[in-house]
């Protein structure tokens, strides 16, 4: 029962912080409402007995991946930061999304789920998994990240002369 | 919270995520948006690790890989973010039109 209230109280917050995320007319704000979501997450994660994970959520996407979208916020910012306006396209976007929606709700019910017990899994065996059955791909992921680094920074260093920065554009610059 | 409840609230943080990816015109929040959606996916796998999965680890084990795959990838997006605005002066997605015929 404790766990259903805590349950219900998280996935408010995670309702609320998206739809905040998407709706909020000014970026700052969309970016702490995306910092609640992903700190709410990280307690349902918790509440389904995966500690890793929630250490995980507040370290990569509490941490880091908030930071460095609020850096390309402020790297990036426009007249309109404090009052950015959507597509023209938004009311196709609500009846695709709703469309979607619907769909979802109504696959999860016809398939009716229905699980055990609630049952987690301690450090020991997460560790255990990922460094014997899953090491290769753990490698490929530590190698996929290197490489992201590296063309994430040669993409964002910038080039040597004020107006050329390595990237043409074709001429069409306006 | 059974199963049931994990993969309703999944559902409703993806179509959340999924409205703002179509319906928003600053790439940064795009991107926020799909970050949303990556967040839902991780929910639907931990749910199912934790009350269907016998070995019990499967879920987190990919939820780790989706969370390394989302770090590589908002590091690289927002690398270009930042050379689409050094370059064009906008990162309004509607005005971003180089690689339209």
């Amino acid at each position: 029962m404790g766990s259903l209230i805590a349950y219900s109280f998280l996935a408010a917050l995670i309702v609320g912080g998206a739809l905040g995320v998407v709706t909020s007319r000014n970026v700052a704000h969309a970016a702490l409402f995306l910092l609640t979501t992903l700190a709410a997450v990280a307690g349902i994660f918790i509440l389904s007995l995966a500690e890793f994970l929630a250490l995980v959520q507040v370290l990569i996407y509490g941490g880091a991946i908030t930071i460095v979208l609020l850096f390309a916020l402020m790297l990036t910012r426009l007249e309109e930061f404090s009052n950015v306006r959507d597509n023209t396209q938004w009311p196709m976007a609500i009846i695709a999304s709703v469309a979607l929606l619907v769909v979802l709700v109504g696959a999860i019910f016809a398939s009716r789920p229905s699980g055990a017990a609630l049952r987690g899994a301690s450090f020991q065996e997460v560790g255990t998994q990922l460094f014997t059955k899953w090491a290769v791909p753990f490698e490929v992921a530590s190698l996929v990240l290197l490489v992201a680094l590296v063309g994430a920074f040669l993409l964002a260093r910038g080039g040597g002369n004020p107006g050329d920065d390595g990237i043409r554009d074709g001429g069409n610059r306006s | 919270m059974t199963l049931l409840h994990t993969e309703l609230l999944s559902a409703v943080l993806f179509v959340i995520g999924l409205y703002g990816v179509l319906a928003r015109r600053n790439a940064v929040l795009v991107l926020m948006s799909v970050e949303l959606m990556l967040n839902a996916v991780n929910i639907n796998l931990i749910g199912y690790a934790a009350f269907t999965d016998p070995g019990r680890v499967l879920g987190q084990v990919l939820a780790i890989f989706v969370i390394t795959v989302a770090a590589a990838e908002v590091g690289l997006a927002l690398a270009i973010i930042l050379r689409l605005y050094r370059n064009r002066g906008t990162v309004n997605l509607n005005e971003i039109n180089l690689m339209k015929w």
